[in-house]
């Protein structure tokens, strides 16, 4: 029986690391293409679902019935979140742009703040449970119990996933983003539109940061400090290292399962230090990660 | 006006406070932070040692992150890891107060150095992000290692007492951090006079370079980590000393935050950035009370607003600086005396 429980837990653990992935690729996406480490990441994710709440509750009260979430409420949050990225990008961080990195993670600092403070004043500081996607039932899969929610996050996760990991590597918009992030000014003289790139990635980051937030909130419940999970999400990254996508999705599964194994050893409490604890030893290890490259730095 | 600047020996030169309006200054500011606890009441003088507080807090991590350059999101951490340690070496040994808090400067020096251990490996984004795993743990133990810090529910201490005279009033707290303070506040105004200081700030322009130059990288970077770290301590000790009950949640991520806002607003790598920063983020909360205070006959559930907008107040403090007046508020000040010395003739 005992076994039984830590695969379940495994399987627990393996789903969130599914979400974790899609709220990883966001923080990544914008450091590759725009050098900034986002880490105000998680309260743009928190943000988004704050959006999708509003939109539920607005569909609810004109009375129109739940397939309206699929059909206009996701859409239309991802749609505002993926705005609201490109105000950000355009309002705080275009001025900073060509700054040092200081004064950009500086100010990626402050709008934590900001987003947080701002949240609690519009949504106030209690607790919500927008509606899930799909029902929060369990089903037993041949004596493992299942949390349908977590699953079909997963399944969902993983697909947004390896869209954007796909369009990363082969659309066009793609081609230029990575032209971006491996030298900005070659970009501009080739041509490409650097401000735009910009605003791509900071669109598709808080869109897919959004999506995670719509995945998690029913489960975790809809608070302003609800972003907090996107600052335990950046052990995600280093583990991966920021380089590799591949690598970001492996350290989201190992993570995840981490977290469910110390849940299940330890209890809930310790669970929620173990990125920490992972990033720290990874960082005096293995500094750019399981499968990114090591930096090398001209001076 | 002040025309010209003669000096004729290099005692002169080197001199901290060089002109005679910044000693005239300084001592009527010696002045007036003596005659204010006879003269305010006891709610000014509480707020002018909690700017104390901030300040010696904030110095700690301008010598981090201002001259050395090392963004550091676990000072807030570090300065709760001081005030439990003067509660509880106070509590356990009945330590006195001067045996407190050089014991507790120690101790959240090592811990900051055993977290700034990475950045001999690591610079610039991971180091941050090292410091913020570092906040998270801290406050993690604090919470969770009951039987010593008994967690959750806060811990107390006795009041301070010298000669037998136990420092309760306001003004009797005052008398005992202000002079600290100070002293703290100098004696890193002179370290950036010496070849550590110095050291500092050859790493934060380019480490390479101060590598090839002969500083000693890795010692002076952990050595950083130790002094910042002690003066989180150092403001930890007093806070202790100050509200005498403690809770883990008082230090969490937002201090750290708060501490980096007030050194990019008062200006980072200036001796008085940490004062300007300190005053700000004490009457920031005290102003915006203030004026709630006004709104709340228009709509009682307004109160409620406060605390977020003090976070919010904060987070656009860092980010208009940042865009606007990366230098801050001391920046600010010495353009404007510029303007005031060069008067009839200044732009």
């Amino acid at each position: 029986m005992e076994i039984a429980f830590i695969i379940e837990d495994s399987l627990t653990g393996l789903m969130t690391g599914g979400v974790y992935a899609l709220i990883a690729v966001g923080i990544v996406f914008v450091f590759r293409a725009t050098k900034v480490f986002n880490f105000a990441h998680g309260t743009v994710m928190m943000v988004g679902a704050y959006f999708y709440h509003t939109i539920t509750v607005v569909l609810g009260d004109l009375g129109i019935g739940s397939w309206a979430i699929y059909v206009i409420g996701l859409p239309l949050a991802l749609l505002v979140s993926a705005l609201f990225g490109a105000v950000i990008e355009r309002v705080v961080m275009r001025p900073m742009l060509g700054q040092n990195p200081f004064a950009m993670i500086m100010v990626t600092i402050g709008l934590i703040s900001v987003l947080e403070g701002g949240a609690a004043i519009i949504w106030s500081s209690n607790a919500y449970y927008p509606p899930a996607l799909v029902g929060l039932n369990i089903d037993f899969v041949g004596g493992l119990a299942i949390n349908r929610q977590m699953f079909a996050s997963f399944l969902i996760a993983a697909i947004v996933f390896a869209t954007i990991a796909a369009l990363f590597l082969k659309s066009k918009a793609g081609v230029a983003i990575r032209a971006t992030a491996s030298d900005q000014s070659t970009a501009y003289a080739m041509g490409i539109n650097v401000p735009g790139v910009f605003s791509i990635t900071w669109m598709v980051a808080a869109g897919t940061g959004a999506l995670a937030g719509i995945l998690l909130a029913p489960l975790n419940s809809l608070t302003p400090s609800l972003g907090a999970v996107g600052l335990s999400v950046i052990a995600v990254v280093i583990l991966g290292g920021m380089d590799s996508v591949i690598g970001v999705l492996l350290a989201a599964f190992l993570v995840g399962w981490l977290e469910a194994m110390t849940n299940h050893f330890l209890g809930g409490d310790f669970k929620e230090i173990v990125p920490y604890v992972v990033v720290l030893v990874i960082i005096l290890i293995r500094p750019y990660g399981l499968l990114g490259t090591p930096d090398v730095e001209r001076v | 006006m002040l025309i010209g600047d003669y000096k004729s020996t290099y005692a002169a030169d080197e001199a901290i406070f060089r002109v005679w309006p910044v000693r005239f200054g300084l001592a009527a500011l010696l002045v007036a932070l003596i005659v204010l606890p006879f003269a305010a009441n006891s709610f000014i003088v509480f707020l002018a040692t909690q700017v104390a507080i901030y300040t010696v807090a904030i110095t700690g991590l301008n010598i981090l992150t201002g001259y050395t350059g090392l963004i550091s999101l676990g000072h807030g951490a570090l300065v709760g890891v001081g005030a439990y340690a003067t509660a509880i070496f106070a509590n356990w040994l009945g330590l006195p107060f001067w045996a407190a808090i050089p014991v507790a400067v120690v101790i959240s020096s090592a811990v900051g150095l055993m977290f700034g251990l990475p950045s001999l490996r690591i610079r610039g984004l991971y180091l941050t992000i090292a410091t913020l795993a570092a906040s998270f743990i801290i406050i993690f133990v604090i919470e969770h290692w009951s039987s010593v810090t008994r967690g959750d529910s806060g811990i107390t201490l006795a009041p301070a007492s010298v000669f037998g005279v136990e420092l309760v009033s306001d003004a009797q707290k005052y008398a005992l951090i202000i002079p600290i303070a100070i002293l703290a506040v100098l004696f890193a105004q002179n370290l950036f006079r010496t070849r550590v200081g110095r050291a500092f700030i050859a790493i934060r322009d380019s480490d390479y370079s101060a590598e090839i130059i002969g500083v000693d990288i890795t010692r002076y970077k952990l050595l950083a980590f130790a002094l910042g770290s002690a003066y989180a301590g150092l403001a930890g000790s007093l806070w202790a000393y100050n509200f005498l009950a403690l809770l883990p949640t008082q230090f969490e991520l937002q201090l750290s935050i708060v501490l980096l806002a007030a050194l990019v607003v008062g200006g980072s790598a200036r001796s008085l950035g940490p004062v300007f920063g300190a005053v700000f983020v004490i009457l920031i909360p005290e102003f915006l009370k203030w004026i709630f205070g006004f709104l709340t006959p228009l709509s009682p559930t307004i109160v409620e607003y406060t605390a977020p907008a003090n976070t919010i107040t904060y987070g656009l403090l860092i980010i208009v600086f940042m865009i606007f007046e990366p230098m801050g508020l001391a920046a600010i000040w010495t353009r404007f005396w510029r303007y005031i010395n060069l008067w009839p003739f200044s732009p």
